[in-house]
């Protein structure tokens, strides 16, 4: 096992923080023009996911997550971090390709359990994700 | 960990191969790093979702890949897109969207794509076979050449399956690897009658069912019947890989990896084991049901993913005298649906009052018209996923209930099939 956090996709952010109770497939789960949840089977339905810091136990569904994920950060309305329970490739490569085409990052973390279970709804953070394993969490007011 | 790379690899990355060689293999080594990968493999195909529209952000990734001499190394099938090339006619797009989405098209072609525009891959003449390492994405397709054909793909997706077929290269990790493929979850039918067990609608249900509980574990199941025909398999796994991250999963005697549930656990101790009752799969249709029986329906579409030949001759004697009262689509490649126009099937179904509908499909793109109300489908992928997408409500079941339902002009039930 690789230690955590870990990186999975660079880039600083802060904002408002919403706890996922199941995973969500980005496809056919986030509306890529206006970030929200649309999903109508998952339990935050409606909710928006623009601007917020977006806790997921993982990832779900579509292979097409990634392709959404990157054109919501391209339009403005994504998530502004992702803060994962488990290592998501198709989360972490919108990410990444958002980064190489605008230059626009979103950060993609993996926590370890102890951290992501202390994730509370609402709470304001402050996300800085270096290389490979430098996370800062930091609440704010 | 870092990922080791070859000569090539390197030369790639150095951007010594061009620019669209370059920006592929860093978003392979990206991948390979969250993956944790020690090395790269050789894939001999890959199967392209990028091609479908979602908006402008794909579109300025394959100009940026063409616009750097984007070529694949490797055969290279497409996906479904956001428009029938056959019948523009069929789908509502506004001019805007439908011109982006058409260059989006022609971007992966000019790279040397094949123009198959399905997510029935495996429909092909040239589907991978056991053992072949693959690159695959679309997840009905992904878990059909693991668990079906036993090819090796773990679920890739839109942007890195063009990487993986312009670079020939894959990241050795999951699903490409013995252990990997391994069952960590049993899922067991018990009590489950062999009409059900032995109906697609019921393997459906049982994909549903497995996919909610299991994430992104492989799962194995037991139960079914030894001759389990692939259609049946397709729909268990799609309803898996859409309910859940189902990449792979092994029925006990009938998938070739899976001749007993130890070779599929590799004799480990599952990390869970449940049963599956009539019970759940009766909830599992419910829960991909927003309306119940008797409901007036707008609507019935058929074939998600694309259908196969044998659905369609299946399809085509249901219908022979059905008399349909609201119209009824059916999505099929155009592989396929050529091979059935030989038969005269085509003829047959669209006399029947069958709309077809090919290279794209009814739950992504806006097809089905003004409907009145909610849509019928014996495609758990489909109700999983058009009421977010589309806004129609849905009733679940199987083919024979959906055609029942067109007559009827409303949700038919067959108590039976779903009965203890």
């Amino acid at each position: 096992m690789t230690e955590l956090p870990r990186v999975l996709a660079p880039g600083t952010a802060s904002g408002e923080l919403l706890v996922l109770d199941e995973p969500l497939s980005l496809w056919g789960g986030m509306d890529p023009a206006t970030g929200k949840l649309i999903d109508v089977h998952h339990p935050q339905a409606g909710a928006s996911l623009a601007g917020r810091i977006v806790a997921m136990p993982s990832g779900r569904g579509s292979s097409s997550s990634s392709y959404v994920l990157a054109e919501a950060i391209r339009a403005g309305v994504a998530p502004a971090a992702f803060l994962l329970g488990e290592p998501d490739a198709i989360v972490a490569l919108g990410a990444l390709v958002a980064g190489e085409l605008y230059g626009m990052e979103v950060p993609v973390v993996v926590l370890d359990r102890e951290t992501y279970a202390s994730l509370v709804t609402g709470a304001r953070l402050e996300v800085i994700a270096e290389s490979s394993h430098r996370v800062v969490l930091t609440a704010i007011a | 960990m870092q990922v080791e790379l070859t000569a090539e690899d390197r030369a790639a990355l150095d951007g010594s191969r061009g620019d669209a060689a370059a920006l592929a293999m860093r978003l392979l080594v990206a991948m390979a790093g969250v993956m944790e990968a020690p090395s790269l493999i050789d894939v001999s195909s890959a199967h392209i979702d990028g091609c479908l529209y979602h908006g402008r952000a794909g579109l300025d990734f394959a100009r940026r890949l063409a616009a750097g001499g984007g070529q694949v190394a490797i055969p290279t099938s497409l996906n479904v897109s956001s428009l029938d090339l056959l019948h523009p006619e069929l789908v509502r797009l506004d001019p805007a969207t439908a011109a982006e989405a058409r260059e989006l098209m022609d971007a992966y072609v000019a790279m040397g794509c094949r123009a198959t525009w399905t997510c029935a891959p495996y429909q092909l003449p040239e589907r991978p076979g056991f053992g072949e390492q693959v690159a695959w994405a679309e997840s009905n397709a992904i878990v059909f050449a693991n668990s079906v054909l036993g090819a090796r793909t773990n679920r890739y997706g839109d942007f890195i399956d063009i990487c993986c077929a312009i670079t020939g290269r894959a990241p050795l990790a999951g699903l490409h690897t013995d252990e990997g493929r391994r069952a960590t979850a049993v899922f067991t039918l018990e009590g489950v009658a062999d009409a059900l067990a032995s109906s697609e609608a019921g393997a459906a249900a049982v994909g549903h069912a497995v996919g909610r509980r299991t994430g992104t574990a492989v799962p194995a199941i037991v139960g079914l019947p030894a001759r389990t025909p692939e259609d049946h398999l397709r729909a268990l796994g799609a309803a898996a890989a859409s309910s859940g991250a189902v990449a792979m999963f092994h029925a006990v005697g009938v998938t070739p990896e899976a001749p007993t549930l130890e070779a599929a656990t590799g004799g480990a101790e599952p990390v869970r084991a449940e049963a599956i009752s009539t019970a759940d799969l009766r909830a599992a249709r419910d829960e991909l049901s927003t309306v119940g029986p008797g409901t007036p329906i707008g609507a019935v579409s058929v074939g998600t993913p694309h259908l196969s030949l044998d659905g369609l001759v299946h399809l085509a004697t249901l219908m022979a005298d059905a008399r349909p009262t609201v119209p009824v689509y059916a999505n099929v490649g155009r592989d396929v649906r050529a091979a059935a126009a030989e038969q005269g099937l085509t003829d047959d179904l669209e006399r029947a009052g069958v709309t077809l509908v090919s290279d794209t499909c009814t739950y992504i793109t806006p097809v089905i018209r003004e409907t009145a109300g909610p849509v019928m489908t014996d495609s758990a992928k489909w109700a999983w996923y058009a009421p977010g997408n589309l806004g129609f409500d849905t009733a679940f079941g199987s083919m024979e209930e959906c055609t029942r339902s067109a007559a009827a002009g409303l949700v038919v039930r067959d108590e039976e099939l779903w009965g203890d």
